[in-house]
């Protein structure tokens, strides 16, 4: 039973990371516009020779 | 009047304004560049989103734009000056869709934040929640097939690691509550929800440090994920109703063109106008402040403060009001008031009182709660003494027994009761197209004995169409043409009812008069029955019209009338009959006038009207109302409503509505039907039967678990248990309000609510 020292660590540090990535996405504003999202897919914006809009952080 | 040019000087551009820099104002710079936040109104697809988008990003210089869908939001950034802001504007209005800039700053963000916290909070107690339940599956399997002492220690150890600072982390929006109720003397549901917490867990502590048998973190944390699953829901489904209804500043947003005494213009934001300046008013423009004309002649649409449908003539000498639009011409005007002295910010505020009144109301959970805390609290403690004289034991074991009670007390299904209900309710609203913007409006239509409407858009379309009366289809065509040259609202309703045809060249506006356009037999009019007719043409008829009217007159040919009304919704008279079969009272209280308001309550059968109301005379009627022992619910569109629409017990207002109003009411409905009222009191009464059965439930869970928890027999195991069957029980039990929705749909034609707006 010792291993259970290791390997609880070790599920909750992986369960962690999942966690982190969901806070990291919900900062990141990924959660924003859902509706808006959903949508965008159905458009093709590259006719239009831009792509996404530029990001002005790049 | 010096003094307000003096001041002028040091806080505006030295040069005359140029014309299109009334939006420079709201552009916020940072170290991307010149930023412009808009709500673009009418945006409902992915299309709409792309053409937007598709034609900024056609401008040269501008570098981002994007919309957000959600909350109809958009963000243009560009390079160069920020007077760009205004072409750029134009760029989006082109597109057709009306833009509003607004300051980031002063609006939201306190929702969206909130909404991002209870998340936030969320997701950490799931993650939680989760992984001590995995610890705690094996320690109950260790009790009934043996564990060690020092692995289950070692589990508690771990179940401590992750549930402590996750209640100290998810926790708080519970603690906060409670402590905020605390401090004013009061209790609400936060607060047996938080001892429960802090006690289950600190118990567990001393127990784990103690390697004693049973800890209890999973229970707390457990309560904590379940709470704020229903709290985040509840936010969620009210966030979107509130972001399409937060948009008051636009009401004053725009610069005022202040005329200096050196004859030259300048633009300043509303706040610095000061009474007395001079003003010039473009046509189209929205007036930031209350003036007096000076000079020009013009109409004014005056529906926001009226609610009168028919633009009113303005002249030299008339006033004219803050939020009221300039219609045909440009005026002169000297300032009487600004700020908040207009009218306008009169009945904003006469709308925050009434407001503040309101807010007295306690949700029934709340009420549920300052009865049903005490008695566990006490319970809790009789436990305690009764166990140590008693039962003979020593004051540890006594005080876990205790503490057992207020865990499995602790009301995890009694605070998921009204939430999971006003999540399905406002969900199946939302179908139909009606917002719920606040929290205990479903709770506060119940029992409303009294439904006051306004006439004007709430009623009736609020746009006048033209009645038939007979006149042939030429002359219909002819007038048609000439309408076209105007914006008149009789004018659009005429070219509306016309087939389409070309619009005629070279037509004179006469303000406040009517329309002329001449022809080599003479001159051909429309407008108002004294200065369209020759003398002596008017023919002897009815003139004792309700409605407004135009008359059309050619050289040669006998006068043509057109006359309009004001239709009400299409079932606005099936839905006044289904509330009267209800039993409801229902009155008029309109600006109108008396004849048209007289004509609407003949033809609906509503008995009790009263016409030509000031916005001060509507909220004295509804209190009176409810001071007579009513329970009102107000349902009304216009700026002149909101304050009656605050007082109201409860308030709906159509999409349709001034956004003011729809800032004011409880609920928001869209489309061109009045159903959505009767939809509303119906999902209200239901949704109120389902959360009584829930706390039925809830106490009924607790009369058996509490006689279980007193006789000391509580193991977490069955904490767990309790208070996951008790929680699955309320939520099922609270489904079966969005289960009705589908059987009855197709039979109630609900469906073409949602369809019918635009």
């Amino acid at each position: 039973m010792d291993v259970l020292v290791y390997l609880i660590p070790i599920a909750l540090f992986m369960g962690l990371l999942g966690l982190a990535g969901f806070l990291w996405a919900l900062r990141s504003g990924q959660y924003e516009d859902l509706d808006g999202s959903a949508e965008r897919i159905l458009y093709d914006e590259d006719d239009e020779g831009g792509g996404d809009p530029p990001d002005p952080a790049r | 009047m010096s003094d307000a040019a003096a001041d002028l000087a040091p806080s505006t551009p030295p040069a005359p304004a140029p014309a299109g820099t009334r939006l420079a104002r709201y552009v916020r710079r940072d170290r991307f560049g010149p930023a412009l936040h808009l709500l673009v109104e009418g945006v409902r697809c992915g299309g709409c989103v792309a053409k937007i988008e598709r034609a900024l990003s056609g401008v040269e210089d501008v570098t981002h734009a994007r919309v957000n869908l959600t909350n109809r939001r958009l963000l243009i950034r560009w390079t160069g000056p920020d007077e760009r802001a205004d072409a750029l504007v134009a760029i989006v209005e082109q597109t057709g869709f009306p833009a509003v800039p607004y300051d980031p700053g002063r609006l939201d963000d306190e929702d969206a934040r909130e909404d991002r916290r209870l998340l936030r909070a969320m997701a950490v107690a799931g993650f939680a929640a989760a992984n001590i339940m995995l610890l705690s599956v094996s320690v109950w399997a260790g009790h009934a097939q043996g564990m060690s002492d020092l692995t289950r220690t070692l589990f508690h150890w771990f179940s401590a690691l992750i549930a402590l600072p996750t209640i100290a982390y998810s926790g708080r929006i519970f603690f906060a509550g409670a402590w905020g109720a605390l401090r004013r003397g009061r209790t609400n549901m936060d607060v047996p929800i938080s001892l429960a917490i802090v006690l289950a867990s600190g118990m567990s502590l001393v127990e784990t440090i103690n390697h004693g048998d049973h800890a209890y973190f999973d229970s707390a944390v457990m309560l904590v994920f379940f709470l704020l699953v229903g709290r985040f829901l509840d936010h969620r489904a009210r966030g979107r109703a509130r972001a399409a209804a937060g948009r008051l500043l636009a009401l004053r947003g725009e610069a005022v063109t202040v005329l200096s005494p050196r004859g030259t213009t300048v633009a300043l934001p509303p706040e610095e106008v000061e009474p007395g300046m001079t003003i010039l008013v473009a046509a189209g423009q929205r007036l930031a402040v209350d003036a007096v004309v000076e000079d020009g002649t013009s109409t004014v649409d005056t529906s926001l403060i009226t609610g009168e449908s028919l633009p009113a003539p303005a002249e030299p000498g008339t006033k004219v009001f803050a939020g009221t639009v300039n219609q045909t011409a440009a005026l002169t005007c000297r300032v009487t008031a600004a700020g908040d002295d207009t009218l306008l910010s009169e009945i904003v505020r006469l709308m925050d009182v009434a407001e503040q009144r309101r807010a007295r109301f306690v949700a029934l959970a709340d009420r549920l709660a300052r009865a049903y805390a005490p008695v566990v609290h006490l319970l809790a403690a009789l436990t305690f003494v009764g166990w140590v004289t008693l039962g003979g034991l020593a004051w540890q074991p006594a005080l876990m027994i205790a503490i057992a009670v207020l865990i499995i007390t602790c009301p995890c299904a009694l605070g998921l009761a009204v939430p999971v209900v006003q999540v399905i309710a406002s969900g199946r609203l939302m179908r139909q197209g009606i917002l719920l913007k606040s929290a205990t409006a479903l709770e506060r239509l119940v029992g409303i004995d009294t439904v006051v409407f306004d006439k004007t858009g709430t009623l009736t379309k609020g746009a006048l169409t033209l009645v038939d009366t007979g006149a042939d289809a030429s002359a219909l065509a002819e007038a048609a043409a000439l309408a076209a040259a105007s914006r008149h609202p009789l004018a659009r309703a005429l070219v509306a009812a016309a087939p389409p045809g070309p619009p005629a060249g070279a037509v004179r506006e006469i303000a406040g008069a009517g329309l002329e356009h001449d022809t080599p037999v003479g001159p051909v009019r429309l407008g108002r029955r004294d200065w369209a007719l020759e003398d002596g043409e008017a023919p002897n008829d009815d003139t004792a019209a309700a409605g407004p009217e135009l008359w059309f007159h050619r050289p040669d040919q006998p006068p043509v009338v057109f006359r309009f009304q004001d239709d009400p919704r299409p079932d606005a008279g099936a839905v006044v009959a289904r509330l009267k079969a209800a039993g409801l009272d229902l009155h008029i209280l309109s600006g109108d006038r008396p004849p048209a308001v007289a004509a609407a309550a003949a033809a609906l059968g509503i008995d009790h009207w009263r016409a030509a109301m000031t916005p001060v005379e509507k909220v004295a009627a509804v209190e009176a109302l409810a001071q007579s022992g009513r329970r009102v619910l107000m349902v009304g569109d216009g700026l002149n409503d909101a304050p009656a629409l605050a007082a109201a017990h409860v308030s709906l207002s159509p999409t349709s509505a001034a956004d003011i109003a729809q800032t004011a009411a409880d609920a928001v409905f869209q489309g061109d039907r009045l159903a959505p009222v009767v939809e509303t009191l119906d999902v209200a009464g239901r949704s109120d039967r389902l959360v009584r059965q829930n706390f039925v439930l809830a106490l009924g869970y607790n009369l058996i678990a509490v006689p279980v928890a007193v006789a000391g027999f509580v193991t977490p195991l069955i904490a767990a248990l309790a208070m996951s069957a008790s929680s699955i029980v309320v939520v099922a039990n609270a489904l079966r309000l969005s289960g009705q929705t589908r059987r009855q749909d197709p039979a109630a034609g609900g469906a073409a609510w949602t369809s019918s707006s635009t």
